[in-house]
């Protein structure tokens, strides 16, 4: 059964990735993307990981794609603005990418699974009884530091993001 | 098999029992929503159709459905046909984890059933959370497909002020998630049982006052309704988003608009009014000795609780003026926020010391 979901979940997230590059219509790209966070929500959910599948669903297809989609629709992009002549940068990074997915499909699948597996085995108790707690407590222990500093880079950006749109803050007050 | 199909059976029907629910108290609403507006202008409201205008829901509904469908030329046919249905789908979807009634299971064949909510999970909030921001997408886009300029400008402002209050709703509803300790809605209503000094509104070490108003304004502004209604104005976009929708469809987006109050005041009584729990310690079909009828008296308390929060919908809309549009964002951003943030931290604080005390 759960196998069935993962390849479900697995192939509407790669044929709806495809479409969002694919499709001429810079709305119904953002509409694809939409349907695959869905669907990678889906993949949480899953994996018991709940709280992971809202917040996905919240930040990204919430708050993210509908800004897109706002930009998207104010600018209404011509079609042929859209395809920059990029094809040979992309050929470039893809060959990386292409050795590294025949590495992990031929050779290193099984230190993978092991891998995964050593992981899952600790909080595994945990995770069963409120998904939630556990991500809050291991943020709030373990990686604290690590959270800390996430959050400091946030605020950064944040903070930059605000300067650098309202260039005209000063000039208001003098 | 049996048992699967068994369990299919029983949330069908649960969902079909709690969809009824929710489109006839839709109906309710548009008769009520004029007559309280008409009563508090002093008019008599709809008359005409049935005694003092009882009828008048089933009149517009059949209007609506008899209407011309009409598709308005360069539209985009596909996403102008999706958009309704995308924004009628959040809005029912959320209802799936609220609690109607007392906590309790019976037995049906082998299987545990909880008869009063469709799911208990345990990111009941979030989920409402999550499927309440999609609405913004049926929004949006019908506003785009209908190739009209006031559609357009309504939807775009539709996006704004959802995100932008969709932020406050969240972090008002923080600090009854501090307070209760839990996600899921069923956990925080049976925490509140116990007279309404137990609810969250009132609860003792943190009363949520400032986050209900905070709740209770950006929820209006969510649902797009007045004083908050600038994605549907009249007097400058003619009706917003829904402008070239007619028939049918326009029956979807109102529907959802009403399916949308009816989820926010349920969501507003479970978690800061105490759910189904009756304002006074215990129930008094229990004290009067008949206490597997107290089922009853809970669901009435929360329909009650959900019906005074609708009508403050109205209340507000007979009162008050809309706001002009960038007055509705720097009070989101600067006056909401900044409240809803410091009731986190405050909550937190006290949740803290009344810890350590204990």
């Amino acid at each position: 059964m759960s196998q069935l979901f993962f390849g479900y979940f697995a192939g509407m997230i790669a044929i709806t990735s495809i479409l969002v590059v694919a499709l001429r219509n810079p709305v119904y790209s953002a509409l694809s993307l939409l349907v695959m966070f869905f669907h990678v929500a889906g993949l949480f959910i899953t994996l018991h990981a709940e709280f992971l599948a809202a917040v996905q669903i919240i930040v990204y297809a919430g708050a993210i794609l509908v800004l897109y989609l706002f930009v998207v629709m104010i600018l209404n992009v011509a079609q042929d603005d859209r395809y920059h002549s990029q094809w040979r940068i992309a050929g470039v990074v893809c060959i990386p990418l292409l050795i590294e997915s025949m590495l992990l499909l031929s050779g290193g699948a099984g230190a993978v699974n092991t891998g995964s597996r050593s992981l899952q085995s600790g909080p595994q108790d945990a995770i069963d009884t409120d998904n939630t707690l556990a991500i809050g407590k291991t943020l709030f222990s373990t990686y604290l530091f690590p959270f800390e500093v996430a959050s400091l880079v946030l605020l950064v950006a944040m903070i930059g993001a605000i300067v650098l749109a309202k260039r005209d803050i000063g000039e208001h007050n003098t | 098999m049996t048992e699967f199909g068994l369990r299919l059976a029983i949330s069908m029907t649960q969902i079909a029992a709690v969809m009824g629910v929710v489109v006839i108290t839709v109906l309710i609403l548009t008769l009520a929503e004029r007559k309280v507006l008409g009563w508090m202008q002093d008019r008599m409201g709809p008359m005409e159709v049935g005694p003092y205008g009882i009828l008048q829901p089933f009149a517009d509904a059949i209007k609506l459905f008899f209407k011309e469908d009409i598709v308005p030329a360069g539209a985009n046919k596909f996403l102008f046909t999706m958009a309704p249905i995308l924004c009628l789908i959040p809005a029912f979807i959320g209802f799936a984890v609220i609690p109607w009634g007392p906590n309790q299971t019976f037995e049906v064949g082998g299987i545990t059933v909880r008869p009063f909510v469709i799911s208990d999970i345990n990111i009941g909030i979030l989920y409402i959370l999550a499927f309440a921001s999609l609405g913004a997408y049926g929004i949006i886009l019908g506003g785009w497909a209908s190739n009209s300029k006031y559609s357009l400008l309504g939807g775009l402002r539709s996006a704004a002020q959802i995100i932008s209050y969709e932020l406050n709703v969240g972090l008002s509803i923080v600090g009854v998630l501090i307070l209760g300790g839990s996600l899921s809605l069923v956990k925080i209503t049976d925490a509140q049982a116990g007279g309404f000094w137990n609810w969250y509104l009132f609860a003792l070490p943190a009363p949520q006052i400032f986050a209900f108003v905070v709740y209770v304004i950006s929820s209006v502004a969510e649902t797009n309704r007045v004083p908050f209604d600038l994605p549907e104005a009249e007097s400058e976009l003619v009706a917003g988003f829904f402008t070239e929708y007619s028939g049918l469809r326009f029956a979807f987006f109102f529907l959802a608009e009403y399916a949308n109050m009816v989820l926010v005041s349920c969501v507003a009584a479970a978690m800061f009014l105490g759910g189904w729990n009756a304002p006074y310690p215990g129930t008094i079909m229990a004290f009067i000795g008949l206490p597997s009828l107290a089922w009853v008296e809970n669901t009435m308390w929360f329909a009650v609780k959900t019906y005074s929060f609708l009508f403050l919908f109205f209340w507000l809309r007979a009162t008050l003026p809309r706001l002009r549009y960038d007055q509705l964002m720097r009070f989101g951003w600067k006056v909401l926020l900044p409240i809803a943030l410091g009731n986190i931290v405050v909550t937190a604080l006290a949740v803290f010391f009344y810890q350590q005390m204990k």
